[in-house]
């Protein structure tokens, strides 16, 4: 038994498709543009430059500066409120904790309350404050704080709160959303090679906390579950570490366990022409699915990296399935990391020097009808499995429009023909739709649960 | 797992030693950015290349002799290679092919000392720029010189009648398991699937029968939506059904149906077989992806998820590697002794615990395996494959 693969020379399909590791690649050629920093932040960010970022993440001890930045250390923190969720066009920050919430109850009015408490709470944390108004250290000595207290002292180093409503949430007989909900907001079909965990897949619900301070995100989650006992109740956790993609011009191209270079050709934050065509939930004539216009898709897909089996692949076959160079990230046809793949140069035997079934050729934009996608995935390591192997791999996150044009059909395609994927087994897999942003005053999800 | 061999030309370069190499010890490798300047250290070994459309500078133009690293990086506009040439520009000792413009990438080769040239040929095009290149006498002793053309030909004849003899031998036992399977003798046909599979699993890897491998023997799982699932799984799910839920057994009609397309694909495997040979590089790739196969799907329990007789595959994956390897063997204890004689260790001691697993005239089921039984696999699985990761560098063809 072996993990499908295209037979040798066979041309790569032309119809459009999807998306997993490396993502599709950039149209523009030429290296990375310099961006205002201003511009890459978004306004209310006020002078936070991205040196800062950087310096304010080496006060808390980290040594993930990229320069020598003499930069003063100006805490990071990016708005809550505005026209579009935070963390979906925010340049992603370093460490992630998703979390999938079941809703235990059956009362629409009782979950529309805890959007509301959520809602204050992932405000207040953003900014920095205490989860709930008394504080962790503070308020009647008889009764627990309303902050659980890790984070005393720590700057939110970026802290990003982004909810999501799984396809579940709008099923018949639970709370009347069923006209609600957008044809698109569907579970993933199978593909080739899945071996999914449903207890690490799905949920009603999802938060994704996003900082630089793994126990700044830690901290959001746990506080938001705890707020949602007895309405919610924990589905799946997935910690991350090593952003895998950056979406702002200005970052560092990351790596990711196989030691490639991730995200080159991502959706970045100053792409807005991008960011309307591929991201955000366009209008619709339809006004009971209007909740989501403004919106995006989250699709998560827990994909485990057979690494020992990829350490042992020379080099040839690394960059032969990876389609780039280890090194620089480079398309294997030539130039440097943001030079444009030539799919038709070949090389001494009239083979493409980009293979056919390299991860670059089947999911660059050229080779399906321009599709892109935001991708703002994370490492993970969780632990080993029993037989001694490192329980790692990529969390890949994308935001898109549409799953059903911007992530299935790349997927199906991937998982039959990319070079890379018989190195990946996915082992879970969710979809939910993430609701615009609100204003001050408003909850997310309000236009459904009002 | 098959990987694909494009571009493996005939080769004449000796391993690097792993010591000086640890990683890279390919015949090339790509560049590491903010590598050590070569010429500019300690270390006269490591030689750099800069090819443009118009010269073809080799930093610096000798080296004691040993293995040598020359880093090439093309500065020109198109695509190129970089060849290094014995004495009488006939025999090539090393090569790096298919270099896109701006990329770089390592060429390792052991060189005795004597005279070479150094070529560039921007575009692939024509003779090429050619230099001379110098190695001196360094008093390092290297690999024999002699040509090793006799023993790649002994491997490559004796490995393709290896795969030639598995073919005959998987008609034969598939024939006999369907004569079985086909008459509703399901116990027989039982006990003859892990032994007819045998002769497959010995050489499922070699990338000449990718095509026939997704017909013949795809897991369920790895299905595209609505395709329809076709070879042994198919089969053997409806022999042993019960870790299915609401199985529906294929009536008379379809288990033939399923058969004779079986039938068809082991006949085209065994016409193709009959007149394939293979390169050392190819024989050394199929015999490693053996064992990533073993660790992968049949140490978890993942291949023969309906009949649990994964223990016996994990044996046929162990057969091919070790027939690939043998065949393969002289050449790599001319290039490389240390390396044959860790894969000779952990050959040995893989089947040392497999043989404790016996039973009958096979093997004990997956389920009845202890955990620590399976990590013990598991581990001598990996310790196998991580020497193994170095063959086909070790068995280039000279």
């Amino acid at each position: 038994m072996r993990r499908r693969l295209a037979p040798a020379g066979q041309p790569p399909p032309t119809t459009a498709d999807s998306a997993a590791l490396l993502k599709p690649d950039r149209e523009s050629g030429g290296t990375a543009r310099a961006v205002s920093r201003r511009g890459l932040l978004g306004a209310g960010v006020g002078a936070a430059s991205l040196g800062a970022a950087f310096a304010g993440g080496m006060g808390l001890g980290r040594s993930n500066t990229t320069s020598g930045t003499e930069a003063p250390p100006v805490p990071l923190q990016y708005p809550f409120y505005g026209e579009h969720q935070a963390g979906i066009s925010t340049p992603a920050q370093d460490r992630l904790h998703f979390a999938a919430f079941d809703v235990t109850t059956s009362s629409k009015a009782e979950l529309g309350a805890l959007l509301k408490n959520w809602t204050s709470a992932a405000a207040r944390l953003t900014q920095g404050l205490p989860a709930g108004v008394v504080g962790p250290t503070s308020g009647d000595y008889d009764a627990p704080p309303d902050d659980t207290g890790e984070a005393i002292g720590l700057p939110p180093a970026g802290l990003t709160l982004t909810f999501g409503f799984g396809p579940s949430l709008f099923e018949a007989d639970r709370f009347g959303l069923e006209s609600r909900r957008p044809a698109s907001l569907q579970q993933l079909p199978h593909f080739p090679g899945d071996l999914l965990d449903p207890r690490r897949s799905g949920g009603d619900l999802c938060v994704q906390a996003c900082s630089d301070d793994p126990q700044i995100a830690m901290h959001a989650v746990r506080n938001l579950a705890r707020i949602g006992f007895g309405t919610v109740s924990l589905r799946w956790t997935q910690f991350g570490f090593g952003r895998t993609s950056s979406t702002a011009s200005g970052q560092v191209t990351p790596r990711n366990l196989f030691g490639l270079k991730d995200g080159t050709a991502n959706i970045k934050s100053d792409e807005p022409t991008y960011l309307n065509d591929h991201v955000w939930v366009k209008r619709t004539p339809d006004p009971a699915k209007a909740w989501l216009v403004g919106g995006s898709y989250l699709v998560a897909r827990r994909i485990n990296m057979n690494i020992e089996t990829w350490d042992r692949q020379s080099l040839r076959e690394q960059e032969r399935v990876t389609g780039r160079s280890k090194a620089e990230g480079a398309p294997m046809s030539g130039g440097t990391e943001f030079s444009e793949p030539d799919f038709n140069l070949t090389g001494r035997s009239g083979e493409p020097l980009i293979a056919d079934d390299s991860h670059v050729r089947l999911a660059h934009p050229d080779q399906n009808s321009g599709i892109r996608m935001l991708r703002r995935g994370y490492n993970f390591v969780d632990g080993n499995d029993p037989l001694g192997r490192l329980d790692a791999g990529l969390f890949f996150i994308t935001f898109v429009t549409d799953p059903v044009t911007h992530f299935i059909p790349m997927q199906a395609r991937l998982s039959q023909h990319d070079g890379l994927h018989k190195y990946l087994q996915h082992t879970a897999s969710a979809v939910f739709a993430v609701p615009p942003g609100v204003a001050e005053g408003e909850f997310v999800g309000q236009a459904l649960f009002a | 797992m098959p990987v694909r061999l494009t571009g493996y030309g005939l080769l004449v370069v000796v391993p690097a030693s792993l010591l000086l190499m640890p990683l890279t010890a390919g015949c090339t490798g790509s560049s590491r950015s903010g590598a050590a300047t070569p010429g500019s250290g300690t270390d006269s070994r490591h030689l750099t290349v800069r090819a443009t459309d118009a010269a073809c500078t080799v930093t610096p133009d000798s080296a004691p002799s040993g293995s040598l690293r020359f880093t090439v990086t093309n500065a020109s506009s198109s695509v190129t290679e970089f060849l290094l040439l014995d004495q009488d520009q006939l025999r090539i000792v090393g090569k790096v092919e298919d270099l896109g413009p701006g990329l770089a990438r390592d060429l390792v080769v052991t060189a005795a000392p004597g005279a070479y040239f150094s070529v560039c040929k921007p575009g692939l095009a024509g003779v090429g720029i050619r230099a001379p290149f110098s190695v001196s006498d360094s008093g390092t002793s290297l690999a024999p010189a002699a040509s090793n053309a006799d023993l790649v030909n002994a491997a490559t004849t004796s490995y393709a009648a290896y795969v030639e003899r598995q073919t005959d031998q998987l008609m034969a036992g598939t024939a006999e398991f369907m004569a079985a399977y086909l008459a509703g003798r399901d116990d027989q046909a039982r006990a003859l699937y892990p032994k007819a599979r045998t002769h497959w699993e010995r050489i499922e890897t070699l990338e000449r029968f990718a095509d026939l491998d997704a017909r013949m023997d795809l897991p369920e799982a790895e299905l595209a939506h609505g395709e329809l699932w076709t070879g042994w799984h198919r089969l053997e799910k409806d022999l042993w059904p019960a870790r299915a839920r609401g199985y529906q057994r294929l009536s008379k009609t379809d288990r033939r149906l399923y058969a004779e397309d079986l039938a068809e694909a082991t006949e085209q495997l065994q016409t193709r077989a009959r007149t394939t040979r293979y390169t050392t590089a190819q024989i050394a790739n199929a015999t490693k992806e053996l064992m990533e196969e073993a660790a992968t799907a049949k140490v978890t329990g993942r291949a023969e998820y309906w009949s649990r007789t994964d223990l016996w595959d994990l044996q046929a994956n162990l057969d091919g590697a070790r027939a690939g390897y043998e065949a393969l063997r002289p050449l790599v204890r001319r290039q490389d002794p240390n390396l044959a004689a860790a894969i000779d260790t952990k050959m040995a001691a893989l089947q040392k615990l497999l043989d404790r697993q016996r039973k009958g005239d096979g093997f004990a089921s997956y389920d009845s395996v202890s955990e620590d039984g399976l990590r013990q696999l598991s581990d001598a699985v990996n310790g196998l494959s991580e020497p193994l990761s170095q063959l086909t560098a070790a068995s280039r063809e000279g």
